[in-house]
């Protein structure tokens, strides 16, 4: 915790930071709830995203940062807008009126019963502290040997870690990402007449 | 520690709280929200939560391994919302509508 602590020199500044994107990131995740026209709720949702990414930056990954803004507050979020503008989705949902009586008041109470019981674990006894002998440390200083300037880096050590440990994992979220793009087209696919398709692919073939 | 140290000095454990509080409010949003795209922006909100711990042990722990599983949780979850969203596009042509309160062709 120290350790964790010393390493930004200016702490109140850090907790200043801390609570404002805090205080972001907790009303874009209600906006996401609480909102009734999904296109709000896209747009808060990307507010949360780039808070998160904050938080990244402020916990040494610079790297997770930008993959966060790049993939998820951009490609994902993407995707769900153009979905909700392709079908025409943006109707406004009713949130009083509910069909199940007692949905609502339950949902609530297992949300806050989630929220107590992840609190409770995560004010636990926990051993944090840096363990320098995994050889899987976050960053790692080196030089530059154009300019000579000796530089933190976070990347190298990551795609070590992700490259030589974790190499087998990568390579069947290769074959998760081939099975997810399949499926998609497959399920997204209109089931009309095939013909006019493989004529036209066949003639992209020829040219 | 004291509280006001504990108020002031941001450790790992204010930012599993918030990540606790995120999962939270994602997980009350699944159950409440019957519009199946808000519902799954809300699955994207709990991978948020778990993935700002990760790398938070990541930081505390000094342990790279924690920022891979980031990479390996972003793989899924581009998996799941281009299927989940092709899904939702074919429900959309069926019934015209995607609450996930209609879709009960299945219930017994």
């Amino acid at each position: 915790m120290s350790a964790f602590v010393a390493a930004v020199s200016p702490i109140h500044v850090n907790a200043v930071l801390f609570y404002s994107f805090a205080a972001i990131a907790v009303s874009g995740a209600l906006g996401v709830v609480l909102s009734r026209n999904p296109v709000h709720s896209a747009l808060f949702l990307v507010m949360t995203m780039i808070t998160m990414a904050v938080f990244f930056l402020t916990l040494d990954a610079p790297m997770v940062a930008i993959v966060q803004v790049v993939v998820y507050a951009s490609a994902i979020v993407v995707l769900f807008l153009f979905v909700i503008m392709l079908l025409g989705i943006d109707r406004h949902e009713s949130l009083a009126t509910d069909a199940r009586k007692y949905q609502r008041p339950a949902g609530a109470a297992l949300g806050l019963l989630t929220f107590i019981g992840l609190v409770g674990v995560a004010v636990g006894n926990w051993e944090l502290g840096p363990q320098t002998q995994s050889g899987r440390a976050i960053s790692a200083t080196r030089t530059n040997p154009v300019t000579g300037i000796t530089e933190h880096d976070n990347i190298r050590p990551l795609a070590r870690t992700l490259f030589t440990q974790f190499a087998w994992q990568f390579q069947v979220t290769a074959v998760l990402l081939v099975i997810a793009v399949v499926g998609a087209v497959v399920l997204a696919r209109r089931s009309a007449r095939p013909t006019s398709a493989r004529s036209t692919s066949g003639a992209g073939a020829q040219s | 520690m004291n509280l006001a140290t504990s108020v002031t000095s941001v450790g790992p454990q204010h930012y599993f709280i918030l990540g606790a509080m995120l999962f939270a409010i994602g997980a009350t949003g699944l159950l409440l929200r019957r519009n199946a795209i808000v519902m799954f922006m809300c699955v994207e909100l709990m991978l948020n939560a778990v993935n700002l711990t990760f790398v938070t042990f990541a930081k505390a722990l000094d342990d790279s391994a924690g920022q891979a599983a980031v990479f390996f949780t972003l793989i899924v979850a581009a998996a799941e919302v281009a299927v989940g969203l092709a899904i939702i596009v074919a429900i959309f042509r069926r019934r015209q509508g995607v609450t996930a309160d209609d879709i009960d062709l299945m219930k017994g």
